[in-house]
């Protein structure tokens, strides 16, 4: 009963985040300007510029337009787009490999240096070992991902002239930018690991386990970390949902053909149709990995789900 | 924890000593760079040797002075013949400016949304409420690019738009921390006295609630600078003739293989502040809001 509820709930969170983004895109575009001005030239004649009104809707009343709107949202009809005349849907998912590509190698990167940095500061507070995990966590939230992007440029491609810096035709051309991205969300996720783990290491049965006269590596494997994963989780998981809206900048500098790299050319294109359909996009993958991550919680530690529904 | 705590005492104080000796130099650099940077954007104008956009053609990308260049030109010159100090100098005004007048609009309407929440409670405080979900769950970064997109881009627009960065957080936390200032004795006790809503938020619940807000305004101020220089970088943020770091980093990109002094300062400038008011920020936190100390540790 609980967990319908709880479920129930995030969905219709979900669902109304996804409603927020349809109308935030309407209203903008409505506010914006007048797209039947935008596609056709000054000098068209009125009747066609009237015929074009009735061709898209604009002639109905805002609250049918809005209605359309959504309707044709759902059905996946996002219009053309204005630079190559084909369905702006088409054109973005036939980007969507690549970027998961990209942001599932840094993603990756991130995992293992963060969490393995996280766990070993955790299990050597205040060494030296600690000291440099904190440092690298530190840089890693300050450094700015396209400055961090032009440094590994100038370091593997033009200095030593080992890397590609642009383009995604070989597998070559994917170590910079994943290694780029891994390190810049490396530090968050290690600082996160790190206090997650601290505090699970005071908790009386890591002492229990201690004297039961467990090795450290069953204590930290099999105590410790189980119970240290749920913050990390939720960090993870939004990272995770994050992944086009951070691999835009990445993509841009190494030139990388996904998604992000797309947007930034739509928006100074200002190809409205193809940006629309990304910032659904990316909505509905936030929404969906929130979702999944919500649940993933509540798996990992039934205490949330008790309070939340409790709550609201 | 307590046991923790009562560990012989020479040798916790050693180690917290140690503790409190080794970033305060760190944190006097931050804050003596960051008097810099502040120092240099406001006296940019008799800072700067050049005038920022002044072209010399046939100085075209010279190098710095401690590379042989002409020393006139300390950092070197960029593409168009302009002197890259000069220009560093106007963009650091730039980024610092947008930094802190966007602060002031983020945490202004934030905090103003988060009080009239807790004011009103039911529906208007339901209606924020979803702002702030929906808001929290999308990436600034994405909405920012849609609406530059939409709307075209100019200085103001761009302005208002970085600085909405972060609203949600400041209107979610004044909101939750004004609930609980409203439900304690002094608050309760002034209101018995009649005084006037506004004049009791004002006056009494928001010095209370204000060392909060100022810890949340370091933690948003490094992030606001890195949309602002992103966006630019991107060149879809500030545009020339004007400049800011992120545009000068975008622009040195060009350069990097013959002439990387164009834009690499920009970046090391970027880094370096966001990186002091983050350690100043923490420290900061720790001196404000001490509570905040035990729940790390």
């Amino acid at each position: 009963m609980m967990r319908l509820q709880f479920i129930l709930g995030k969905l219709l969170r979900g669902l109304l985040t996804l409603l927020l983004a349809v109308t935030f895109v309407f209203v903008v575009l409505r506010v914006s300007g007048d797209p039947v001005s935008m596609m056709l030239p000054d000098d068209t004649p009125p009747a066609i510029v009237a015929e074009y009104r009735v061709s898209l809707g604009l002639d109905k009343s805002l609250p049918e337009q809005y209605v359309r709107f959504i309707w044709s949202a759902l059905h996946g009809d996002l219009g053309y787009s204005f630079r190559n005349d084909r369905p702006a849907l088409t054109v973005v998912l036939e980007r969507v490999p690549m970027t998961l590509l990209l942001g599932l190698s840094g993603f990756a990167i991130t995992v293992v240096i963060g969490l393995l940095t996280g766990i070993a500061a955790a299990l050597k507070r205040g060494t030296s070992i600690d000291h440099a995990a904190m440092a690298f966590s530190i840089f890693g939230h300050s450094m700015p991902n396209f400055f961090l992007a032009i440094l590994m440029i100038l370091l593997f491609s033009m200095t030593w002239r080992v890397l590609p810096s642009s383009g995604g035709a070989t597998w070559w051309h994917l170590i910079l930018p994943a290694v780029t991205l891994g390190i810049i969300n490396a530090g968050t996720v290690a600082r996160f690991t790190r206090s997650s783990m601290l505090e699970v290491l005071h908790q009386p049965y890591m002492r229990t386990a201690r004297a039961k006269g467990l090795r450290l590596t069953r204590r930290v494997m099999s105590h410790a970390i189980p119970n240290a994963a749920i913050p990390v989780v939720t960090v993870l998981g939004l990272r995770l949902g994050g992944l086009i809206a951070g691999a835009v900048v990445i993509e841009t500098v190494f030139a990388w053909p996904g998604i992000g790299l797309m947007l930034v050319n739509a928006v100074s294109q200002r190809d409205l149709p193809v940006v629309q359909t990304i910032v659904l996009l990316v909505a509905l993958t936030m929404v969906v990995t929130n979702f999944v991550v919500d649940l993933t919680y509540g798996w990992l530690d039934p205490r949330i789900e008790n309070r939340q529904s409790k709550e609201g | 924890m307590a046991i923790e705590q009562s560990i012989p005492a020479p040798r916790s104080r050693w180690v917290s000593l140690k503790g409190a000796g080794r970033p305060r130099f760190i944190i006097l650099l931050c804050i003596a760079w960051l008097l810099l940077v502040l120092a240099v954007a406001i006296g940019a104008d008799y800072l700067a040797p050049f005038a920022y956009t002044e072209q010399s053609l046939l100085n075209r990308l010279k190098p710095p002075a401690f590379m042989g260049g002409n020393p006139k030109y300390l950092l070197g010159t960029d593409g168009l013949g302009r002197d890259v100090l000069s220009r560093l100098i106007y963009a650091t005004r730039m980024s610092v400016l947008i930094a802190i007048v966007g602060s002031m609009i983020g945490a202004t309407v934030g905090t103003l949304l988060g009080f009239l929440a807790a004011h009103f409670r039911g529906l208007v405080e339901d209606i924020v409420m979803v702002f702030v979900d929906f808001q929290a769950s999308m990436p600034f970064f994405i909405i920012a690019l849609a609406v530059l997109a939409f709307f075209g881009n100019n200085f103001e627009l761009f302005l208002v738009v970085v600085g909405l960065y972060g609203w949600e957080v400041y209107a979610r936390l004044t909101r939750s921390l004004v609930l609980q200032a409203n439900g304690q004795g002094y608050a309760f006790a002034i209101r018995t006295l009649g005084v006037h809503p506004i004049r009791i938020y004002a006056r009494h619940i928001l010095p209370n609630i204000l060392s909060v807000l100022i810890v949340q305004v370091t933690l948003n101020f490094p992030e606001l600078i890195l949309v602002e220089t992103s966006l630019s970088f991107l060149g879809l943020g500030i545009q020339p003739p004007q400049t800011s770091l992120g545009l000068m980093l975008g622009e040195g990109r060009n350069y990097l293989a013959t002439a990387w002094w164009t834009g690499i300062p920009a970046g090391i400038v970027i880094f370096l502040t966001t990186l002091s008011i983050s350690l100043v920020g923490d420290w900061l936190r720790d001196r404000l809001d001490p509570t905040l100390k035990v729940t790390e540790a």
